[in-house]
């Protein structure tokens, strides 16, 4: 039993990562039909950008914050400006396709200008253990569960709670209304672009000290967001939250008590029996399809 | 078309062949590898093409065909079979896999179907990696020997790319056959309307399974060639970006255009040769020359010749019925 | 006269909603049968659990006497019954011929054999024929994308004639379509029904094609049939007369 309390609570750490990752994901695809297949990459650079900043000398803590301020601006204006923008018109597939290019671009990016070897990458939470009821838990894994937890409280009461986040609501689910009720639609598209940046940054910043920084660590990750997006709801946040999750917890479960060579498997047949069986996630609703 | 386009078309295709023909015989070893490697690529590339392009599904596991077509081709030739035995089961394997991988199909499309066909090439790619009993696993199988065509050996890198010259103009003369037959007629009702098609007497289900099949035969055919082309393989070279690499060329070539995969997949495979003066820097390049791409033209290379030719036809059109109008007021 | 297609209390509901309630009717050979009503009125959602597009929650649909409820478009459609849609369903990038060789190509053979068989599935003279008879010869190759709103109403419902169909539902062909096309299609469809011996069923708004065109109306009214008669009946009825004007 001690063993499964271990394996929830690191599932619950790295599938909580995930579900920050997966809630970017489900913004861009509800605002702007993205699917971002650089999702993964998106979560692997920000790392890259505090660790230049912290070889030009910057402390730690200055690091963070230019490195999250630096990919709002690449990863979300850039991002929004250089290739959603201009792909958008042409459809799902081909804005689809580009942000394949994109990853690749960004992977030989970091793989050229920074370097090809995994690079150790500091906490934000100090090494140790910590003794609850007398089990010993890894501060590690409680500092990020408890962060990411913060973050997607945070996120939740800002899209339900405040009036910035209805409108974001509101656009996601109809622009066309509300163009029509006077939401500035334009603005509310470009911040979800933004809350995205954040979003991975922050990813970023919880899980590059668990398996380093390295150019291709984005493959991984972008695939858990997406089963993640997908098994909870593609439409819903709350059901990307709950898909990461999940997934986090099959994930660290199947490699103990499946497989582990076949780990990687468990959640991409998940994956496959949602959608063929509820195709709009757990928590998502039926999207509509015209004849 | 006028007779005189019609002559220069053939022209321009005959002096494609015998530049394939005669040309590579100069190349060094390397310079042919690329080409045979290009050979091999348009095939899958052809593969799916067939199945996106003219039958309107999304598939993001035909470098997984790739795949099995390849530990197909390599399990049977080192066991002493001829490749093209290997080729016949890799083709068979690959047809029932792939009708099996559409039959999501039949239950969602786009960016659904796209994600269950990523799970399959995860899968697959595990299942190369991991059944070493059959597959070697991470060391892979080596010396996987090349054919002997009537009776001559093309163990040496310029026959083995007439081989897989051939291999191309074969599978190349099949689907032009095949894209002109009603079947194709029927995939490309698929892919624009197929409520409609269904209206219309065409079995949408058998069709969408077909398209998925065949796609996937394509796939493994090339996977039959890459095996005796590297000599080696291990799982590596089959995982999800080969899929993507795929779609890639399908798309940025012009997908739905006839020609389209030759020249995606002379993109992908080429360019980034070309680009090796830039040392480290080419894939970057090849990525932002794709993404400029298809901000100019989401239809690929084929669809921005396409439009051009339209935008003639109508010019010359407009200047016809310019000449027209002065003589028939001339007339009255 | 024998019936082509006999309706028997079919009857569909979608959630709480009942859109069609209780339809039952038989169309005759060689008959134009219009079908009339407001908006929402379960016209569409008739056709369309007649021809399998929806499976019907209660009743039965036969043609030529043969149960046909509950079998796919295609295969009722293989059966020689075919349909034009509401909204204009042609395939644009296909040229006008392509598109009714295609309408035509599942209608013989087996799949295997039309894939050894020639290229045009030997329906190029056929297709050439309905291009004349629809007057789109000049627009033959041309992609059917190119063409007019009218000229692609007119192939849509040529595209529903290829198969030699024993029976054809019509779904607003006249909408949206100007005048003068309209006076054309009208006079392509009689001709269908007087020389080819085609049998029609016609939703249409337009009560001037409607009654110049077909020999009987029925009016439908929330889901049920509210009248079914000679168009002149139909005039007269105050029934009618109060589901269009009244309330």
């Amino acid at each position: 039993m001690s063993n499964l309390l271990d394996l929830l609570v690191a599932g619950l750490a790295t599938g909580a990562i995930y579900a920050i990752v997966a809630v970017g994901f489900t913004l861009l695809w509800q605002t702007s039909q993205t699917i971002n297949f650089a999702q993964g990459e998106f979560v692997m650079l920000p790392a890259f950008l505090m660790l230049a900043v912290m070889h030009a000398g910057a402390p730690f803590w200055l690091a963070i914050i230019i490195g999250i301020l630096l990919s709002m601006l690449l990863l979300g204006l850039g991002f929004k400006m250089l290739l959603v923008d201009p792909m958008l018109r042409h459809g799902v597939l081909p804005l689809a396709i580009a942000t394949m290019a994109l990853a690749i671009g960004i992977k030989e990016a970091v793989k050229q200008f920074f370097s090809a070897e995994a690079s150790p990458f500091p906490s934000i939470v100090p090494a140790g253990d910590l003794s609850i009821f007398g089990r010993v838990v890894s501060l590690q894994s409680l500092g990020v569960l408890v962060l990411a937890i913060l973050a997607v409280v945070g996120l939740t009461a800002l899209l339900n709670r405040t009036s910035l986040g209805h409108q974001m609501q509101a656009v996601a689910q109809n622009p066309t209304v509300a163009r029509i009720i006077g939401i500035p639609v334009e603005r509310m598209i470009l911040l979800t672009f933004l809350i995205n940046a954040f979003l991975v940054a922050l990813a970023s910043l919880l899980i590059t000290p668990i398996y380093l920084a390295k150019f291709s660590s984005g493959e991984v990750l972008g695939q858990a967001a997406f089963i993640a997006a997908i098994v909870g709801g593609f439409n819903q946040v709350r059901g990307a939250i709950a898909g990461g999750l999940l997934i986090g917890v099959v994930d660290n479960l199947a490699a103990a008590y499946i497989s582990t060579q076949y780990r990687a498997a468990v959640p991409m047949i998940l994956l496959v029996v949602v959608i063929l069986f509820r195709p709009q996630g757990l928590l998502g609703r039926p999207e509509e399809r015209t004849v | 078309m006028t007779a005189a386009a019609k002559y220069l078309r053939i022209a321009l295709g005959v002096a494609a062949v015998l530049a394939l023909i005669l040309v590579p015989a100069t190349f060094n070893r390397y310079g042919l590898y690329i080409l045979s490697q290009w050979a091999v690529m348009s095939i899958a590339a052809m593969g799916l093409n067939l199945t996106l392009g003219y039958a309107g599904q999304v598939s993001l596991a035909q470098g997984a065909f790739v795949g099995i077509g390849a530990y197909a081709g390599a399990i049977l030739t080192t066991q002493g079979f001829p490749l093209i035995a290997a080729t016949a089961v890799a083709i068979v394997l690959c047809f029932a896999i792939g009708w099996l991988l559409g039959y999501p199909a039949l239950r969602v499309q786009h960016h659904y179907l796209a994600f269950v066909t990523l799970a399959f090439s995860t899968l697959a790619f595990l299942v190369f990696r991991n059944e070493s009993w059959l597959t070697g696993g991470i060391y892979g199988i080596s010396n996987i020997p090349r054919p002997h065509v009537f009776g001559m050996a093309t163990s040496k890198p310029l026959p083995f790319y007439y081989v897989c010259l051939g291999a191309l103009a074969i599978v190349t003369a099949a689907v032009w056959w095949l894209i002109r037959s009603p079947w194709g007629r029927a995939f490309m009702a698929l892919r624009e309307n197929p409520v409609r098609a269904l209206s219309l007497g065409v079995d949408t289900r058998r069709y969408t399974l077909m398209a998925f099949a065949i796609g996937s035969a394509l796939g493994g055919v090339a996977g039959a060639l890459y095996a005796p082309l590297t000599q080696y393989i291990d799982p590596v070279p089959f995982n999800l970006s080969l899929s993507l690499d795929l779609l890639m060329m399908v798309i940025v070539g012009g997908s739905g255009f006839f020609f389209g995969p030759f020249l995606g997949t002379m993109i992908a495979v080429l360019l980034p040769e070309w680009l090796r003066f830039t040392q480290g820097y080419y894939l970057m390049l090849y990525a932002i020359a794709v993404i400029l791409l298809l901000i100019w033209s989401p239809s690929g290379i084929l669809g921005i010749l396409d439009r051009y030719l339209t935008q003639r036809r109508t010019r010359a059109a407009s200047a016809l019925r310019a000449v027209a109008k002065p003589k028939l007021e001339v007339a009255q | 006269m024998s019936a082509v297609l006999e309706v028997k209390d079919v009857k569909k509901t979608f959630g709480g909603i009942t859109a069609v309630d209780g339809v039952s009717f038989d169309v005759r050979e060689g008959e134009i049968l219009g079908l009339i009503g407001p908006n929402g009125c379960g016209k569409s959602t008739l056709f369309n659990c007649i021809l399998g597009q929806l499976t019907p929650s209660a009743g039965e649909v036969k043609v030529d006497g043969r149960l046909v409820t509950g079998l796919r478009p295609s295969d009722l459609n293989r059966l020689g019954v075919s349909r034009t849609f509401q909204l204009l369903q042609v395939f644009p990038r296909l040229s006008v011929r392509e598109n009714l060789i295609l309408a035509g190509q599942e209608h013989q053979g087996s799949m295997l054999g039309r894939l050894f068989g020639p290229s045009d599935a030997g329906l190029t003279k056929a297709a050439n024929e309905m291009i004349g008879f629809f007057k789109l010869d000049h627009l033959a190759p041309e992609p059917a994308g190119g063409l007019s709103y009218g000229q692609q109403k007119l192939l849509d419902a040529a595209m529903a004639f290829m198969g030699g169909p024993r029976l054809v539902l019509l779904d607003e062909p006249a909408g949206g379509v100007n005048p003068t096309m309209l006076g054309d299609l009208k006079d392509r469809l009689i001709a269908m029904n007087r020389e080819k011996g085609a049998t029609f069923v016609v939703i249409e708004h337009n009560m001037e094609f409607v009654m110049s065109l077909c020999s009987r109306v029925m009016v439908m009214a929330e889901g049920k049939v509210l009248a079914l008669g000679q168009p002149d009946e139909i005039r007269a009825n105050p029934a009618v007369v109060e589901a269009y004007l009244g309330h």
